[in-house]
């Protein structure tokens, strides 16, 4: 069961606060993997914010043919970023960890949003797909604003590895995962958090309704909804799907991944609307036991648990930071300064989100509408 | 010369040639003439046998002869009147002085078609080996990674859907202030839709069960909507139902069936009017898996009064529905007119869907279907279900099996994206060695949102005798020995309705924790687990190639 620490902030924090919240909580993970996404962020990448990001691990040859590949496609480096790696034993050091940043093409400058993702998310695919095989191009995240970093490893060790507490690297949103392999072959596609078009999440626990899941969403037509290394990279995509391409507002992925009984969207002032959702996403129940933490593009941060709550999580902090944690003393280690008496801890009803700049936390319960509030 | 035949009786049959062999014991049976009195096919008779007994009594051998009549119960030669197996003489004997013996190496179809009749018999297909529902199993269980549920304290929805679903995108929906509401101003239709719960019961009709059998089918289906709020639905099958379920409330828990011989359509048209609620759905009948390509038949003599009224036909005339509606002749035309149709008579508020024989063309009908807004839903039924009557041939070689017939349904509609549009509802041999919950969880992981049971329900709730070794299988000469499949009132008041009724609540009760028990391990419990394709295995590779699922040993 792997363990998971996410930290929104309105000024930029280290990804060794997220680190040290992991440790805390070290029996939940075994050192199979880390996985960090910052978004919003600080330090060298402040200045580069409308700018897409690369981020991955080549081999050499790997890193040519990108290169090789980003200027055919007229992307124009701009500015490179290598974490200072410290051989650290037992972690295998790969070629070239990066995170390049880019200019779009110059017939993509005056394109919409809409039109500049899609070209970030092909990209992205075609460049997994030249790599897949020999893992020569890994990349994790093509989009402005974020970057992703992940390897195979105990959190505090890869955080010397990748020299983060040495490293000007910040950012206002940082998603950390420190990982317990339920799979024979480590996959760095299958680590956590995972990523598309904005949209960030991480899980703990296992999905057992993935099949009809993956099933559904690779049956949409919509690139992007492929890799599946892990059961919780739908989560993700479930976010995106509905949020992104079906325009619901955040709370209700709530009742897409959990939905309600139908005597209990009788209640409900948006019953029509619900239970039908309920219907026409019925593939995209998860049944647990899970517990998801993710970002929107817009920067709100969110909680939730499967229907069955069998997934520790705890969300408190202060106004203008709050962390999202496994449990309660990672909390204590990312924000020690919080009144513990006014942590949330979800229930199987309950959405925690948690608005950008992390001015204000707010809870969404499916049968009785915004009950909580944290500010 | 004169032939011999007639000295030697070389033209008759020996029991030897029979599918089963009456042993009757003489020296337990008290000649009470139960047993000959309750053969349905007369095939035990009363009969007197010459008996020649040689003595010798005294200190002395002294033989004499003694002659003497002896009463037996005799087993006739005569095809006609062969023993079916049922048993029931045995049910009646007050010594188990008889009961009838499979014989494994008779000769009966090669027999059975005396004038030039072929074998025609209930039933279903005849073949007693393991189905290939039966040879999966359920591999994926909750260990340690994530929690097996408890079967008994989880709260589990096990419901289904029947009826068209829009996709998400076709959805008219507004969006403000952080909520989604539907558009009440568009033009789009949105299908009627019910929640119900995933095995239903299968078309049988009015006719073709008793009126006790039906009664208590109905009886114990409405009980569970009401008092154990599970929400089963029971196909009517061709032929209408009584007027006043039809003006009952009770009717929403209820499918009528139309197929090609339009039967008992009058009274239901003429009862719109006048119905208090609207039907779960409407199932149009293409086909049966039972016979596939045939049509239904119900013989003149089960054609009774009651059955009359309900169908609105002459009483005694043998009512055969035609292998196609006739006004059909091309499956846009069909689902066009007929499904739209149906929707017309109930103001476009209850489902319509097609039932069609399990069949390598079931992926065409089924990509026909995606492409018509209104078809709610298509219902395979696989080559083992039941019929009341049809040729042997149809039943044991016609017809396609349906675990491989959904899968590839499925898989169809998943490579198209309409895996949640049109329901799949499969049907055709669940239970048939009595593993119904397993059978139903299997047919849904492979893809089916519902699944439909006939034959369970009749040997479940009523006792139907029947087996794939051709026992008893006389559904269609009216002489149902347990009074399931027949109208004569002498048959039929042995069945109590109010048993079949507590028989058939008991199944769905037992059904519904056996569910739990399957989905529990699984880590399932908020929705069904349709297509969940990795939690099954099959124990033969060929199986598990052609299902796409693991193959384990």
């Amino acid at each position: 069961m792997c363990r998971l620490s996410a930290i929104t902030s309105g000024e930029y924090i280290s990804p060794m606060e997220n680190v040290l919240s992991l440790e805390t909580m070290k029996e939940g993970h075994d050192g199979s993997g880390m996985g960090l996404i910052l978004k919003d962020l600080g330090g060298e990448f402040e200045s580069f914010k409308k700018y897409p990001i690369l981020s991955g691990i080549c081999s050499k040859s790997g890193m040519k043919e990108l290169d090789n590949f980003m200027s055919a496609s007229g992307f124009k480096s701009v500015h490179s970023w290598h974490p200072k790696i410290k051989p650290v034993t037992g972690v295998k050091v790969r070629d070239c960890y990066f995170a390049n940043v880019y200019d779009y093409p110059d017939e993509f400058q005056d394109k919409s949003t809409t039109e500049k993702e899609a070209l970030l998310l092909d990209i992205r695919l075609k460049l997994r797909a030249m790599g897949q095989e020999d893992e020569s191009i890994i990349v994790f995240s093509f989009y402005p604003d974020i970057l992703t970093l992940k390897e195979v490893g105990d959190p505090i060790q890869l955080s010397e590895f990748f020299g983060l507490d040495q490293s000007s690297l910040k950012a206002k949103i940082i998603l950390a995962q420190g990982r317990q392999n339920t799979n024979y072959a480590i996959n760095l596609y299958a680590c956590h958090p995972f990523f598309i078009q904005g949209y960030g999440s991480m899980t703990n626990g296992e999905n057992t309704a993935f099949v009809p899941i993956r099933e559904y969403l690779t049956s949409r037509g919509l690139p992007g909804y492929i890799g599946y290394n892990s059961d919780s990279e739908v989560f993700t995509h479930i976010l995106h799907y509905t949020n992104k391409v079906l325009g619901y507002p955040l709370k209700y992925y709530k009742d897409v991944i959990t939905p309600l009984k139908k005597e209990e969207i009788e209640d409900r002032p948006d019953k029509d609307f619900a239970m039908y959702m309920k219907m026409c996403l019925r593939f995209l129940c998860i049944d647990g036991p899970n517990c998801v933490i993710g970002f929107t593009p817009d920067g709100h941060c969110f909680m939730v648990q499967d229907a069955k709550k069998l997934r520790p999580g705890v969300v408190g902090g202060v106004p203008g930071k709050y962390a999202l944690v496994s449990e309660q003393c990672g909390l204590n280690s990312a924000i020690s300064e919080r009144d513990p008496s006014t942590d949330i801890y979800p229930m199987r009803y309950d959405m925690v989100i948690v608005s950008p700049q992390a001015k204000e936390v707010r809870v969404w319960n499916q049968l009785q509408g915004w009950t909580k509030t944290m500010n | 010369m004169e032939p011999a035949a007639r000295l030697d009786q070389n033209h008759e049959l020996t029991l030897k040639d029979f599918p089963y062999i009456i042993r009757w014991r003489s020296d337990r049976c008290k000649r009470c003439g139960r047993c000959t009195a309750v053969c349905p096919m007369l095939a035990i008779t009363p009969s007197v046998t010459a008996k020649r007994t040689v003595g010798s009594f005294g200190p002395v051998p002294n033989p004499k002869v003694e002659r003497s009549v002896e009463t037996v119960v005799k087993q006739s030669s005569n095809i006609a009147n062969y023993c079916t197996g049922c048993a029931t003489c045995s049910l009646v004997c007050p010594n188990e002085a008889i009961e009838p013996e499979l014989n494994p190496t008779h000769k009966f179809l090669t027999l059975k078609n005396t004038g030039g009749h072929p074998y025609t018999r209930g039933g279903r297909r005849n073949d007693p080996l393991v189905s290939t529902l039966d040879r999966l199993k359920f591999t994926r269980i909750s260990m340690l990674t994530d929690p097996a549920l408890d079967a008994g304290r989880h709260e589990f929805r096990i419901r289904t859907y029947l009826g068209r679903i829009l996709p998400p995108d076709e959805l008219p929906v507004t969006v403000s202030d952080g909520n989604v509401a539907m558009d009440k101003n568009s033009k789009i239709f949105i299908p009627p839709v019910r929640e119900i719960y995933p095995v239903m019961i299968g078309s049988m009709s009015v006719g073709a069960l008793s009126p006790t059998m039906w009664e208590g089918l109905a009886m114990g289906i409405t009980y569970l909507n009401e008092v154990e709020h599970m929400p089963v639905v029971m196909c009517s099958g061709e032929g209408g139902m009584p007027l006043r379920l039809l003006k009952s409330r009770f009717i929403k828990y209820f499918i009528p069936q139309i197929a090609s011989g339009y039967f008992g359509w009058d009274e239901i048209i003429r009862a719109i009017p006048h119905m208090v609620e609207d039907p779960c759905a409407i199932e149009i009948k293409y086909g049966q898996g039972a016979k596939p390509g045939d049509g239904g038949l119900l013989m003149g003599h089960k054609v009774l009064k009651l059955i009359s009224e309900i169908r609105g036909v002459p009483i005694g005339v043998d009512l055969p529905s035609p292998p196609t509606h006739q006004t059909k002749y091309s499956i846009e035309e069909a689902v066009a007119k007929m499904i739209q149709s149906m929707y017309m008579a109930w103001g476009f508020r209850v489902p319509v869907y097609p039932k069609i024989s399990g069949s390598k063309t079931a992926k065409s009908v089924l990509n026909n279907l995606v492409r018509n807004p209104y078809a709610a839903a298509l219902s395979i039924d696989g080559e083992d279900g039941g019929t009341g009557a049809a040729y042997n041939v149809s039943m044991d070689k016609m017809g396609h099996p349906i675990a491989s017939n959904i899968r590839d349904c499925y898989l169809d509609l998943v490579k198209a994206g309409k895996q949640n549009e049109i329901p799949l509802i499969a049907a055709g041999g669940v239970g048939k060695k009595g593993n119904l919950a397993a059978n139903a969880a299997s047919l849904i992981m492979l893809g089916a949102s519902a699944v439909s049971i006939g034959k369970y329900m009749m040997q479940g709730a009523a006792g139907c005798l029947g087996d794939e070794n051709n026992r008893c299988n006389v559904c269609n000469i009216g002489r149902c020995p347990r009074g399931i499949t027949t109208q004569d009132p002498k048959l039929y008041r042995r069945l109590d309705s109010e048993k079949v009724a507590e028989r058939v609540v008991e199944i769905y009760k037992s059904l519904d924790v056996e569910l739990k028990k399957i989905f529990a391990p699984l880590g399932r419990s908020t929705e069904l687990p349709i297509g969940m394709s990795d939690a099954i295995s099959a124990d033969d590779p060929a199986i598990a190639e052609r299902l796409g699922i693991s193959y384990v040993c």
